[in-house]
């Protein structure tokens, strides 16, 4: 058996690519640097990243998929699923040596979990977008925490920049210990040095806040309890529909 | 602290004002005078606890009204400007019933000098009133807004004074937010029945989208329960927004920049079991509605009895939440799945079966339309299998391409075999179908309960497709 090493990037997979086929040799697992060796492994290669590489494989890629199939390998590559890379691997390794594009292709295996992932990655994409929750700080930006099951931030931000393009704000990651701040012309990825008591919980502390802010949180939640018709409730719904899980960075639960 | 907005205002109400802004509630000839009020902005957000309140009341008297959608616009954001509609819509909370929360849904005031026998906000009733003044109003919405709460707003408003009166003031509303604070988002106003057409035509200059609710689907009712309303009143500004909105399609088509009315186009609603109208009178009107060139969605609102003292309605002990559900899937059927109201309700079949879907009791009633092999029935069949939706049935077309699809394919692909099965033949298939099992065969084995039901039959439909 033949496994590859490589540093687990995006990039690093598409490199892979490119050097299985140089060697006309494909791996069975794709390992991170330090993992170590499964049993029977016979040769371990190391790919070392290269971003020229990578763009060739995702020329190559170009060609042969949509646009839609290109952003659905990218989205799934944001699951983090823990054979995420092994998954993509087969599939582009089938979309290059296919003579037609493979991605309609639903009854092959591959082709299907792709697309299912990819469709769970959008979806939780699509929840950040909907129970993502600001708090206006003192200063005057506006402060959301999130936690989500994949790495979706980054399928948030131009929904985000646009909606919100006059104010600036911080989307964070809590999770994952990182974020977006929206400076009025960009959103850039910040990391912070010191975790401060609001990147833990995700709630801005009475002093942090703008003026006004407890306020409107209060004017929120009394018109989330108005809203509800008591003659219909329907808590197995409700829940379903908005994850518990979310409930923590969303005013009207606190 | 304030500042009169408009030339044509008068100082005297000045005073007056600010001695009212301290009350929670007012009796009816204050609020003419708060009307007025509408005139004077301040210039300092007056945002604290009695806006609190006043939300409460005005959004319970809101929260009847069932629509909730925020789709049908696409809107980037511009430069300066404050927000963006998506086109699809998001719901960015669920009430505790389970419905969407899109839109901040809030009556301007809850006054009414109508009393419809049906509606918590009839004159009759002895309940909290109370009157958002603009500046609450807007600052509520872009505060919430901002703070990704909500789409926009959703505004409506009991009548105060004559329909005109009321309508415009719902206008100054949706006015100022997108002529004065540059709001972007999602604005669905729901116009006064008897409003003029200047006004409506004002209004859909600003709105996304504009509702009239019909509420009652025939006249005779209407006019029992709901005196001061006729169809008229109902239909003739459906007909302005209608009329509007063609114009504006045509001019637009010709200078590229002319303004769009109501892009989202209409909607209304229907209340359902508050009369003894059958589903068929329901979906027949529906589906005239859905005929004209603007009419979006038709809601239901399954009845629920806020005046049970009023006995010229029924006294139910729930809502009829199946029956509402069986409506809106049926209302999906003729939408999305090419149906004829005929085939789904008609003369010998006046009210949907509440024990199964409509698409399987067409299916049931037809069995001579199956089996369908999947592999070679056309679009349109697909869509009439149970257990086979719009977006199966599109993978189905595109994926039996590459290779006759069998039982696994499809249930990868999403189709309820559960359902699918007794109707179609694919690969391999040896399953029993709706003729070796009779459809009543099938319906006992769909219906029967088992321990913990998966589905819940009162469960609404609003922005997703299901597969029926
Ligand atoms: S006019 Fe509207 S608010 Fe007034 S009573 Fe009738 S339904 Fe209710």
């Amino acid at each position: 058996m033949t496994v590859f090493r490589y540093d687990k990037s995006w990039e690093g997979l598409l490199t892979a690519v490119f050097d299985a086929y140089a060697r006309r040799q494909f791996p069975e697992r794709l390992l991170a640097e330090k993992e170590p060796l499964p049993l029977f492994c016979d040769e371990a290669v190391t790919i070392c990243t290269d971003p020229a590489k990578a763009d060739r494989v995702w020329k190559g890629l170009q060609k042969r998929l949509s646009w839609t199939a290109l952003s659905m390998l990218t989205v799934a590559w944001l699951s983090e699923l823990p054979d995420i890379d092994g998954l993509l691997f087969r599939y582009i390794r089938k979309a290059i040596d296919a003579p037609q594009s493979i991605e309609l292709n639903f009854g092959d295996p591959d082709v299907l979990a792709v697309s299912k992932i990819g469709k769970k990655v959008g979806s939780e994409a699509h929840r950040v977008v909907q129970f993502l929750r600001f708090q206006k700080a003192a200063d005057g930006t506006f402060f959301a925490a999130v936690r989500p099951v994949y790495n979706v931030l980054p399928l948030t931000l131009s929904h985000l920049t646009d909606r919100f393009a006059d104010q600036r704000w911080l989307v964070y990651d809590v999770g994952r210990a990182y974020g977006y701040y929206y400076d009025l012309r960009e959103a850039v990825e910040v990391r912070f040095a010191e975790q401060e008591a609001h990147l833990l919980s995700g709630k801005l502390d009475e002093a942090r806040m703008a003026a006004d802010e407890r306020l409107f949180q209060q004017l929120w939640k009394t018109y989330f309890q108005s809203i509800a018709i008591r003659e219909r409730l329907n808590p197995r719904l409700h829940k379903q529909n908005m994850p518990a899980r979310f409930w923590k960075f969303m005013p009207e639960k606190w | 602290m304030y500042e009169i907005s408009s030339a044509g205002n008068k100082n005297r109400f000045r005073r007056k004002i600010i001695s009212l802004g301290r009350k929670i509630y007012l009796s009816a000839e204050e609020t003419v005078f708060l009307w007025d009020a509408i005139n004077i902005i301040p210039i300092f957000a007056n945002m604290n606890e009695r806006v609190i309140e006043k939300l409460k009341v005005l959004a319970e008297a809101a929260k009847y009204d069932v629509s909730c959608a925020s789709s049908g616009t696409s809107r980037k954001n511009r430069k300066g400007m404050l927000g963006s509609a998506s086109g699809w819509g998001i719901c960015h909370s669920f009430a505790e019933d389970g419905r969407c929360i899109a839109l901040l849904k809030i009556m301007l005031t809850n006054y009414c000098m109508f009393d419809c026998a049906y509606c918590i906000n009839r004159r009759s009733n002895d309940i909290p009133r109370a009157t958002f003044s603009v500046t609450e109003l807007v600052d509520l919405t872009i505060e919430f807004y901002r703070r990704n709460y909500i789409e926009g707003l959703f505004l409506s408003s009991g009548v105060v004074r004559n329909a005109d009166y009321t309508m415009e003031r719902l206008v100054r509303v949706v006015k100022d937010l997108r002529t004065v604070h540059h709001f972007n988002g999602y604005i669905h106003l729901k116009s006064i029945p008897g409003a003029s057409r200047e006004l409506v035509n004002e209004a859909g200059l600003y709105a996304d989208r504009m509702s009239v609710n019909i509420e009652i689907p025939n006249e005779k009712s209407l006019q029992l329960l709901a005196p001061e309303k006729d169809f008229q009143s109902v239909f003739q500004p459906m007909r302005y927004i209608q009329q509007g909105a063609l114009q504006s399609a045509e001019e637009r088509k010709r200078f590229r920049h002319a303004p769009r009315f109501v892009p989202a186009g209409q909607s209304t609603q229907v209340i359902v079991g508050a009369t003894a109208d059958s589903d068929k009178d329901i979906l027949r009107l529906s589906s005239a509605l859905y005929r004209r060139p603007t009419m979006k969605r038709v809601y239901y609102s399954g009845f629920i009895p806020v005046n049970a003292y009023d006995n010229r309605l029924p006294a139910l002990k729930q809502p009829p939440l199946v029956r509402e559900n069986r409506l809106y899937q049926a209302d999906w059927l003729l939408r999305f799945y090419q149906f004829q109201v005929d085939e789904i309700v008609n003369d010998a079949y006046p009210d949907l079966d509440l024990e199964v879907d409509p698409k399987l009791g067409w299916a049931l009633r037809h069995p001579e339309q199956f089996p369908v092999d999947v592999n070679r029935a056309d679009y349109e069949m697909l869509l009439r299998v149970p257990g086979i939706g719009v977006k199966s049935a599109k993978q189905i077309v595109t994926s039996r391409r590459y290779a006759r699809l069998g039982a696994e394919q499809l249930k990868r692909i999403g189709v309820v075999m559960k359902k699918a099965q007794y109707f179609i033949t694919c690969r391999e298939l040896p399953f029993l179908t709706v003729h070796e099992l009779s459809p009543e065969g099938v319906r006992h084995i769909l219906t029967q309960k088992t321990g913990k039901q998966a589905t819940d039959e009162r469960q609404l439909v609003f922005q997703f497709q299901e597969e029926v």
